[in-house]
């Protein structure tokens, strides 16, 4: 059974429809590129996933559960998780602090009151920095860090809570050469713990980490199968060529 | 400052003792409006409702059923204030989708209005004149009369509330309300009920206000329309970005400059001191917008951190 299955999704902004039946199925532990041109629909569909919007017509079912109404926090307490395109960190909060708020947002009342996880969350918090290369910066406010760290800053984040279904949404989005290697690098091992829906520019970044692909173009899609059917498809070539 | 407040009354003339004690109180009020604004960014313009209501409702247990032990009229204004915290609170910020600054903000300041206008309409709760005369709070055989007294009673309440308030803020608690300050729609994506962790949060500061409102109107000895409305709600909000909002102590630091500053302007130049206060809190909150708290404590070190600091 596919982990995301995402059918008919049409949202209509008023006047313009900006997904007409979009479809999007993620298989466990798959890491799925959300490709299309600018104005495709790739971050309606991903928003219409994590809740951020709702779809007009269609259903999102997330590990057989239809979502399609459920809040962002109960999708994200049902074990999905979203980086979203512009960063938002919290910034007068230190990094530790971004973590830790992230980490513990599915503890109780009374656990939170009387800081009963704290010590618990200490290393998994310094894990998280580790493994994202932030932890020289764990005591400084987030909006010390660059924009390339902020953006690392948010996927950690978006990994804290152990997502079965991770969202990035153009998570190279203004880095350099350099930290888009190092992103990649980064987002290797989380294959073994969870699925990745990736939206991106970069398609040589798209190309190296995903396993299959769906190709949006005008809200519907194009085309879906793996890296190098997507390569291959003549469907695919027309429309990228027709807007270079 | 503990010290100096603890000495105060043995300096001070009788009649000052009794105005510095209204002071006490207004800083418990004014800290239930830094715990929704400061801390969790819910702008309530109609904080003084729940300090009036209580306040009303401690005086009719007293007027119409003769009860004036602390012991339950204390938690009756708490439990009046949580409740009426609670409704007000459940249908602005329970809704489907998150509200607004704006609408929480006329939402509350409406409901402030309407407090008042109920108040003032209504002969049971005395109209316009309010319910005077209420007859002290008692212990035992003991009443509580202003004075000294009821200036340390004040005081213990003032500081007990404000070291819970304290350990709450501090808390991993407090670093989810930062989080719902600085974004709330960021800190739903990590699967936190945003709204019900708002509802929480206002009812709290309810309950500290509606205790406020029931000390105040057992130390004044009655209640009356204003203490509901929106002169009350507005004077918190001033207190509070005064002194500094999202700090505790300077909520209290902006009543005590506050109220210091009008009962000295108000016998030294009787006739201009209101437009004195306003162009001097005009001042700060142009020069100042984070307060006079501001002076001391750098922005860095007010948001503070909640993680046991990290190996250096």
């Amino acid at each position: 059974m596919a982990l995301l299955e995402a059918r008919g999704i049409t949202k209509i902004f008023g006047k313009l429809t900006a997904l007409n039946g979009a479809e999007l199925t993620v298989a466990e532990n798959e890491f799925h590129g959300l490709i299309g041109p600018n104005g495709s629909g790739k971050s309606t569909l991903m928003k219409c996933i994590a809740g951020a919007e709702t779809p007009t017509t269609g259903t999102v079912k997330f590990g057989g559960r239809d979502i399609t109404q459920f809040p962002p926090s109960e999708r994200t307490r049902a074990g999905m998780s979203l980086k979203f395109q512009i960063t938002s960190v919290l910034p007068a909060l230190t990094l530790y602090d971004n973590v830790l708020l992230a980490l513990q947002a599915q503890a109780s009342l009374p656990s939170l009151v009387f800081s009963r996880t704290r010590g618990i969350l200490h290393d998994r918090v310094m894990a998280m920095l580790e493994q994202f290369r932030l932890v020289d910066h764990a005591a400084e406010p987030a909006s010390a860090l660059s924009h390339g760290q902020q953006q690392w800053l948010e996927i950690a984040m978006a990994l804290a809570p152990d997502p079965k279904l991770l969202l990035l949404d153009e998570p190279t989005g203004g880095m350099s050469l350099e930290e888009r290697r190092v992103t990649g690098e980064l987002l290797q091992p989380i294959k073994k713990r969870c699925s990745l829906v990736i939206v991106e520019h970069d398609l040589d970044f798209i190309r190296d980490i995903c396993d299959r692909l769906t190709v949006l173009d005008q809200g519907s899609v194009l085309d879906c199968g793996s890296v190098a059917q997507i390569q291959s498809s003549a469907k695919v070539q027309e429309v990228y060529l027709r807007r270079a | 400052m503990l010290v100096i407040a603890a000495l105060l009354p043995l300096v001070l003339q009788d009649y000052l003792t009794i105005y510095a004690t209204r002071v006490l109180i207004l800083c418990l009020f004014a800290l239930s409006f830094d715990l929704v604004w400061g801390y969790a960014g819910i702008m309530s313009f109609g904080q003084a409702v729940f300090f009036g209501s209580a306040g009303y409702g401690v005086a009719l247990i007293t007027r119409d059923l003769g009860v004036t032990s602390m012991l339950i009229v204390l938690p009756a204004g708490l439990l009046i204030g949580l409740t009426f915290a609670l409704l007000l609170g459940g249908f602005l910020l329970l809704g489907r989708h998150q509200s607004s600054v704006i609408f929480v903000s006329l939402g509350t300041l409406t409901g402030s209005y309407a407090f008042d206008r109920l108040a003032r309409g209504w002969y049971y709760l005395g109209g316009q004149n309010g319910i005077p005369s209420i007859p002290p709070m008692s212990l035992g055989r003991y009443d509580l009369d202003e004075g000294p007294v009821f200036y340390y009673f004040a005081l213990g309440i003032l500081v007990l509330v404000y070291l819970l308030c304290r350990f709450l803020v501090g808390s991993q608690f407090g670093l989810a309300l930062a989080g719902l300050r600085e974004n709330e729609q960021r800190i739903a994506f990590f699967g936190y009920r945003v709204q019900r962790l708002k509802a929480i949060i206002f009812s709290v500061a309810g309950a500290i206000a509606g205790l406020a409102g029931s000390l105040y109107a057992f130390h004044e000895g009655f209640v009356w329309p204003n203490m509901l409305g929106v002169v009350m709600s507005t004077q918190v909000v001033l207190y509070v970005l005064f002194g500094g909002a999202g700090t505790l102590i300077g909520a209290v630091i902006g009543t005590v400059v506050i109220e210091a500053v009008s009962f000295w302007l108000s016998n030294s130049y009787q006739d201009i001191w209101p437009i004195i206060l306003g162009v001097l809190l005009l001042l700060v909150i142009l020069f100042r917008p984070a307060g006079l708290i501001s002076l001391i404590v750098s922005e860095r070190e007010r948001v503070g951190g909640f993680g046991r600091p990290p190996k250096a």
